[in-house]
């Protein structure tokens, strides 16, 4: 059944954003310079980098990632806190897109009670066609659904291309047909069955709600007695009390999930608020006040009938710990983002042998040198061991360049290289058992440092 | 539990309910929706078309191996004749490849390290240690002290033909029984020893003649070992005045190789590794650092 109203409206508006921006996305330019990739958003899997507008992500700061799982997670709860399941109703992807659904269903096949007699009819060609329609454009739909997504881990326009002239590797077509069954079948099908039988949040969000929370509520307080209008107006006019609901089950048949919300809140309930715009296009039809329906708290029912003024809590320990919680981990993602290198430095040393007697009786200790440059053109580094005694030789296996006995390595744009170092102690020096030394790394035009600690081992 | 056939309502619910009752608390039945048994039902089949497709049962003798007759031991052969094939062809191209070649060209020097280093494990590890590092009268890979010479070819040629070996071009380089060939007396073997001593960095046996030492030095070893102590790979003389000796570094250890030398045995592995491995197990052992 269509619905106008408010709430309808917000899920309109915000289909339109959050699909806009899954569907376009990919499709954005940022300039990286030559030798990046110039997609917005994009995770390279082979490359092994994420890239979000101006940062980009190594495999070994994934933890970028955990910081927005925890942060999604608190925002849910915060969500919860403030307005129940307003993420089910509104943004969670199964919604948005049974909604899309839902709304090419109406468009071909007409409301509710049209579509039940369109069930009832033999298949006549019109019948078929309409069918046919409807199933056609919500496959496209979920097509497009299932390509978006597998645009986001390769350059757009290139596999566009490719995808249409038939030269994208396998495995992007057999993403974008899993991805578009699983669409066809989630929000044209099973809907808000997932909602009810597969999805976890509503066990965990039931657990973390309480009676301060908003939700979609009938206020039984002012809706009971219900009955037809000619009922509860005999009621008034004998002076007996008379809700204002007048049972004409509108909130009912709008509802995706079919709940009666005048039982109350239930886990069937996704908040969508189709049945306050509902109800409110019939209290306006009955000259009634709107919001029978509404949100609101279980805990104003109870101030109502105790007489006492609604009061909305918006800010309590719960809500502003969660926002702290939020803040607290953007921040230090954020400070993390801000202050880090680009470049770095990982030192291991050789196990087997700790150290090696050379001829002339110096001692030498091999290690494992990676260096990173995470910026995208190629850059020098110096690199010097501190912490040795003088005329100690460091040496890079393969490097040839060196300025004053320290070795220049070159490390490509946006890449790591792995270079073995081998530290020589002078000769007749005694070195003890163990040396504190500091590998220290100097890029070359900038003059970033970045450093590691080991240590030099002798007999 | 209730032995009542017919099934009961609950009163609140007005929902069947299962008969099973705990603590007064009663069991409601409410079944799941239909599409998801079917769901169930869809993976049983699926199953079942597993094994008559895939390999499944065990049997007496053998077991029942599928329609399609796959199996993960057949893949993992042929995965690995496919291996075998491609690292002869990269072997090929190692063989053919120089030194310089090698080194320059990053795919070849990877496998010729990776595959020397398995080389290396398998074969060379028992004398020399898995570290390469040696022990007494087996010499330390990753130091600069090569009696044999250090470059990669000489290494090379040392694995191809080995030292003291059986083999036709095998490098041999006897060093004389100073003692137990009656060349030299005690006392002398003690001179000689001594001086050696102290031109090593070790502290001479007390009250021997080192001028009668260096006479007997230069007389009788500097032909092999140099004027200079340091050595000559040519024929395999260590060089004496390293900081490391093959058989120890003492007093004691330089009589005792003077009086009844020890010469070690390197075996010959052209015989027994091919050519790519012997080439990638030289670059391997040049790259510990100590190589000339
Ligand atoms: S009762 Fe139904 S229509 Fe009303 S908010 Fe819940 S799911 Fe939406
Ligand atoms: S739509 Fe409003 S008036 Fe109609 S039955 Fe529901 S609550 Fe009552």
């Amino acid at each position: 059944m269509a619905v106008k109203g408010t709430f309808r409206r917000i899920k309109w508006a915000i289909l339109f954003i959050t699909l806009g921006i899954y569907y376009f996305l990919p499709f954005i330019r940022f300039d990286r310079g030559p030798n990046a990739p110039d997609q917005a958003v994009l995770v390279d899997l082979a490359g092994r980098r994420g890239y979000f507008f101006f940062i980009e992500i190594w495999p070994q700061e994934v933890y970028y990632i955990t910081g927005l799982l925890i942060i999604a997670a608190v925002a849910l709860f915060l969500m919860n806190a403030v307005a129940g399941r307003v993420w089910c109703g509104y943004l969670c992807p199964q919604t948005v897109w049974t909604d899309l659904f839902l709304y090419v269903e109406r468009k071909i096949e007409g409301d509710r009670r049209a579509r039940m007699a369109l069930d009832r009819e033999p298949w006549t060609a019109g019948k078929v066609g309409r069918r046919a329609t409807k199933h056609f454009l919500w496959l496209m739909i979920a097509w497009w659904t299932g390509g978006a997504w597998v645009l986001y881990f390769s350059d757009a326009p290139t596999l566009v291309y490719n995808l249409a002239t038939l030269q994208a590797p396998f495995s992007a077509y057999l993403w974008i047909a899993i991805l578009t069954t699983t669409t066809y079948l989630l929000a044209g099908f099973m809907r808000e069955q997932v909602c009810i039988y597969m999805c976890p949040w509503p066990r965990i969000q039931a657990a973390l709600t309480d009676e301060k929370a908003l939700n979609v509520t009938y206020k039984w307080d002012r809706g009971e007695p219900r009955g037809s209008l000619k009922q509860n107006k005999a009621l008034e006019l004998k002076g007996l009390p008379a809700g204002d609901c007048v049972d004409c089950h509108q909130c009912v048949h709008v509802c995706p999930t079919g709940v009666d919300i005048r039982k109350g809140t239930q886990l069937d309930c996704i908040q969508c608020g189709l049945c306050i715009d509902a109800c409110d296009n019939v209290m306006e039809k009955v000259g009634k006040p709107t919001g029978l329906i509404g949100y609101d708290t279980d805990e104003n029912i109870e101030r109502r009938i105790e007489g006492k003024e609604s009061v909305y809590e918006i800010v309590r320990v719960r809500t502003v710990v969660y926002a702290a919680v939020i803040a607290l981990v953007g921040g230090i993602m954020l400070f993390a983002l801000l202050t880090r290198d680009f470049a770095d430095i990982n030192v291991l040393h050789d196990r087997n042998p700790i150290f090696v007697t050379q001829t002339d009786g110096s001692i030498r200790n091999g290690y494992t040198v990676r260096l990173l440059n995470k910026r995208n053109h190629e850059r020098n580094f110096m690199l010097h061991v501190e912490g040795m005694p003088a005329g100690t030789s460091v040496e890079a296996v393969g490097i040839d360049t060196t300025f004053a006995g320290r070795p220049i390595i070159e490390v490509g744009a946006d890449t790591t290289r792995e270079v073995r170092v081998l530290v020589n102690s002078p000769a007749g020096v005694k070195m003890p058992k163990s040396t504190e030394i500091v590998f220290r790394l100097t890029e070359s035009v900038m003059g970033e440092v970045v450093t590691a600690d080991d240590y030099f081992k002798a007999p | 539990m209730s032995d009542n056939h017919k099934p009961e309502l609950d009163q609140i619910s007005g929902v069947e309910t299962t008969g099973h009752e705990w603590d007064g608390l009663k069991e409601l039945n409410n079944p799941l929706p239909r599409w998801w048994l079917y769901t169930f039902y869809a993976c049983i089949v699926w199953a079942i078309g597993y094994w008559v497709v895939y390999p499944s049962w065990p049997m007496v003798s053998s077991y029942a191996s599928g329609v399609i007759g796959d199996s993960q031991r057949a893949n993992a052969l042929a995965a690995y004749d496919a291996g075998i094939a491609e690292r002869a062809s990269i072997g090929n191209q190692l063989v053919e490849a120089s030194f310089e070649d090698i080194r320059t060209t990053p795919n070849l020097l990877e496998f010729a390290s990776a595959n020397g280093r398995a080389a290396f494990g398998d074969n060379c590890a028992p004398c020399h240690g898995s570290g390469a590092v040696g022990s007494p009268g087996y010499p330390n890979l990753q130091d600069d002290n090569w009696i044999w010479g250090g470059t990669v070819e000489d290494i090379h040629t040392t694995l191809l033909y080995g030292i003291r070996s059986d083999h036709d071009e095998a490098r041999f380089g006897d060093m004389p029984a100073f003692g137990t060939d009656e060349l030299l007396t005690r006392e002398e073997i003690s001179q000689v020893a001594s001086y050696v001593a102290s031109k090593t960095g070790l502290e001479p046996e007390e009250g021997v003649d080192l001028a009668a030492g260096e006479t007997l030095y230069v007389d009788n070893c500097a032909a092999c070992h140099g004027e200079d102590l340091k050595g000559m790979i040519e024929v395999g003389a260590p060089n004496l005045t390293s900081a490391t000796y093959l058989y120890g570094k003492s007093v004691d250890a330089i009589k005792a190789q003077i009086y009844s030398p020890r010469n070690g045995v390197m075996p010959a592995w052209e015989a027994r590794l091919d050519p790519a491995t012997i080439k990638s197990l030289a670059v391997y052992v040049h790259s510990f650092g100590g190589g000339q």
